[in-house]
């Protein structure tokens, strides 16, 4: 499969001091889905607006579909759809005439009612943006970047602040496209996002590539593919050395009174964690088991949380 | 990269199954289509904001309403007097009242204390006090023009009322002609002040807008041409410039029988720089700023010079001389004086070429300092 998306050592410094991005490497090859997972002020956004060709890096190089910013940016932008993290489109216009304005701009795109069937808006075709809701207005942008027939959709943060509901919407529409062909290149801060709809992740943490790989991957990295998870009465679980003894137990964390087992076996870990417990005469508070997730993944890489702040 | 010739378009190839939709063929867009999308989109984004409407092409035709009611020529000024209460008294008021000045004198009897404090509040403009039957004394104030002339008018019909025999027999003509009245000389500065406002309002704010609301970040990531997007806000205010021009000069010419001595082409064409100069002059206002909050402030202190200084509502002719030639120099003033000498003296455009260059310089630079500082994002 040919590259379509590829930098190499991207770098991109704010006024001297700040670094948002630190030496990122990517390739991304035709018809993948791929995520840039990481908790807010990672540094996703600033490296999705540099191969946007909207920023330019500080150091690095940018290929977009076998060519650069700095020599066709014209042919490329011709080529890429892009739907920023919060535009609010002109309020006064109507969807029709919105889309009909982002159409104008590339010289082949694709006929308007097309569009709108696709992104189930017609039925809003001629209301005023400022009549929609937030799922729809989410629906808009990401018709105002597919208008142009784009081999490749650049996606930043699509359904951050939606309903359960637009936010599959939106996934239909995304996997739509990929199933056509096209390249999507994605940033989110959700996990389940990126384990339904990328092909390949990776994991952005100050501003550099801490793991990359297909969702099931990444987890099979953890070692363990369970969780258990425990919380026992009064904070007497005692130390991390006591569980990690265990049989089947990968690794432990504590947060803050919830311990977590990354576990091969559960059937084998449960029985011991129980008879542990008995021992120590403690009182089970809590007990969980689960399939380990990216969060995990996550939590395990970074020793935080995704959300946190 | 390697391979790439063969990297037909997946999407193209599969786009009508894409989204299971009619085959209509793709239109092609000409080299023009973006321009004029962008036009309409803006036009249609002005027309329907209501606030635009009323500021741009209302809120002048108010303002030339209400001020053209408030000084407008009123038939003959009314004289307030006020004579002192005293014997003769009574007979001072019959001699004004037999007078030819009797529809313009408005006179009242009052004691000395009122008559002073009504004269210290402008209510009377001039006081007069009949000592003896032969003998009057007038209080008034030199500093105050109505109230010389009504210590003159007074005396005059006291005077002639009691026999005074003018020794030259006099007549007069009255003139207040469409052309010279304070109308006339408000309406072309409104209009000037109407283009400044709409061109640094409708260019300045709405580009901070857009940049607020990453509107613009989101058209540079299209393949728009930015100059499409520049020339289409440009057409579009020189598409209200006529309006705006038609309307208020319409305005004054049936409400106020304005005349209008210039032709309509060259009013526009002043129109037209005028709008393009303060354009540039928004451009470069907003060529920066973030929010538009911080627009709004930078582009009142743009304006308020030029609200005081460039004769809207008086002639600049009363500030120092010293001061003359910077008020000269600015886009408003030249823009005021056009299309004063155009519209109530007929001058031709040539003769308003120096005018014309102030506001063309005003315009260039502006734009070409705005391209410079222009951010997008």
């Amino acid at each position: 499969m040919p590259v379509v998306i590829c930098c190499r050592d991207l770098r991109k410094t704010y006024d001297g001091k700040v670094e948002a991005v630190r030496g990122l490497n990517l390739e991304i090859s035709a018809g993948e889905c791929f995520g840039l997972l990481g908790p807010n002020g990672a540094g996703k956004t600033t490296t999705i607006e540099i191969l946007e060709g909207l920023l330019p890096p500080t150091s690095g190089e940018v290929t977009i579909l076998g060519q650069s910013w700095k020599s066709n940016a014209r042919e490329i932008r011709e080529q890429i759809g892009i739907s920023l993290q919060e535009t609010r489109l002109s309020e006064k216009l109507t969807v029709r005439e919105t889309i009909q304005l982002f159409a104008s701009f590339y010289r082949c795109p694709r006929p308007v009612a097309e569009v709108l069937e696709g992104l189930q808006l017609t039925e809003k075709a001629d209301a005023q943006v400022g009549e929609l809701s937030g799922g729809q207005r989410q629906r808009l942008a990401v018709a105002t970047a597919l208008v142009g027939s784009p081999r490749v959709l650049f996606l930043d943060e699509p359904t951050t602040g939606l309903d359960p509901q637009s936010r599959r919407q939106l996934w239909e529409i995304i996997r739509n496209f990929q199933k056509h062909g096209g390249t999507v290149l994605l940033t989110t801060h959700y996990m389940d996002e990126a384990e339904r709809l990328c092909d390949r992740l990776a994991i952005v943490d100050h501003g550099q590539i801490i793991a990359e790989g297909s969702p099931p991957e990444l987890i099979a990295k953890l070692g363990g593919h369970h969780v258990v998870e425990f919380a026992l009465s009064g904070n007497s679980h005692g130390d991390n050395t006591l569980w990690q003894s265990l049989p089947g137990v990968d690794s432990v964390r504590n947060d803050d009174g919830m311990v977590s087992l990354s576990v091969c076996e559960p059937h084998r870990t449960i029985p011991a964690l129980l008879a542990k417990v008995e021992e120590r005469s403690a009182q089970l508070e809590h007990l969980t088991t689960r399939q380990a997730s990216l969060e995990d993944v996550f939590v395990r890489l970074t020793g935080r949380h995704l959300r946190e702040e | 990269m390697k391979g790439y010739g063969s990297f037909m378009s997946p999407v193209a190839e599969h786009e009508p199954s894409t989204f299971n939709r009619l085959s209509t063929p793709a239109p092609h867009n000409g080299r023009w289509t973006g321009f004029r999308y962008l036009l309409g989109a803006r036009l249609k984004e002005m027309v329907r904001e209501r606030e635009v409407i009323f500021w741009v092409f209302v809120f002048p035709m108010l303002l030339a309403l209400g001020l053209g009611l408030a000084f407008r020529n009123k038939p003959a000024d009314i004289t307030s007097i006020a004579i002192v209460s005293s014997p003769y008294a009574q007979n001072a008021l019959s001699l004004i009242q037999n007078s030819s000045q009797k529809n313009v004198i408005h006179p009242e009897i009052v004691d000395l204390a009122k008559a002073l404090q009504g004269f210290r509040l402008g209510k009377y403009d001039v006081v007069v006090e009949p000592q003896s039957p032969g003998n009057v004394q007038y209080y008034y104030d030199p500093a105050r023009p109505e109230s010389v002339r009504s210590r003159a008018e007074v005396d005059d019909a006291l005077q002639s009322a009691a026999g005074r025999k003018d020794v030259i027999a006099s007549s007069s003509v009255t003139s207040s002609e469409p052309g010279s009245r304070y109308i006339d000389f408000l309406i072309p500065g409104l209009l000037g002040m109407n283009l400044m406002n709409s061109g640094m309002w409708g260019i300045g704010f709405a580009l901070v807008d857009m940049r607020q609301r990453k509107l613009l970040k989101r058209f540079v990531a299209t393949p728009m041409r930015r100059s499409d997007f520049l020339m289409a806000l440009a057409s579009s205010r020189l598409i209200m410039m006529v309006i705006e021009v038609v309307l208020l000069l319409g305005f004054g010419i049936f409400t106020f029988h304005m005349r209008v001595l210039g032709s309509l082409w060259s009013i526009l064409l002043i129109g037209a720089i005028g709008a393009i100069a303060f354009g540039g002059l928004g451009l470069l206002t907003a060529s920066r700023a973030r929010k538009i909050e911080s627009v709004s402030g930078l582009i009142n202190i743009v304006m308020m010079p030029m609200w005081i200084f460039s004769g809207v509502f008086f002639s600049y002719s009363r500030f120092p001389a010293v001061v003359q030639p910077f008020i000269k120099a600015l886009p408003l003033t030249a823009l005021n004086d056009a299309l004063r000498a155009t519209i109530l003296e007929g001058s031709s455009l040539f003769s308003q070429s120096g005018r014309v260059l102030v506001l063309a310089l005003w315009g260039g630079l502006s734009f070409i300092l705005a391209l410079r500082w222009f951010r997008w994002s």
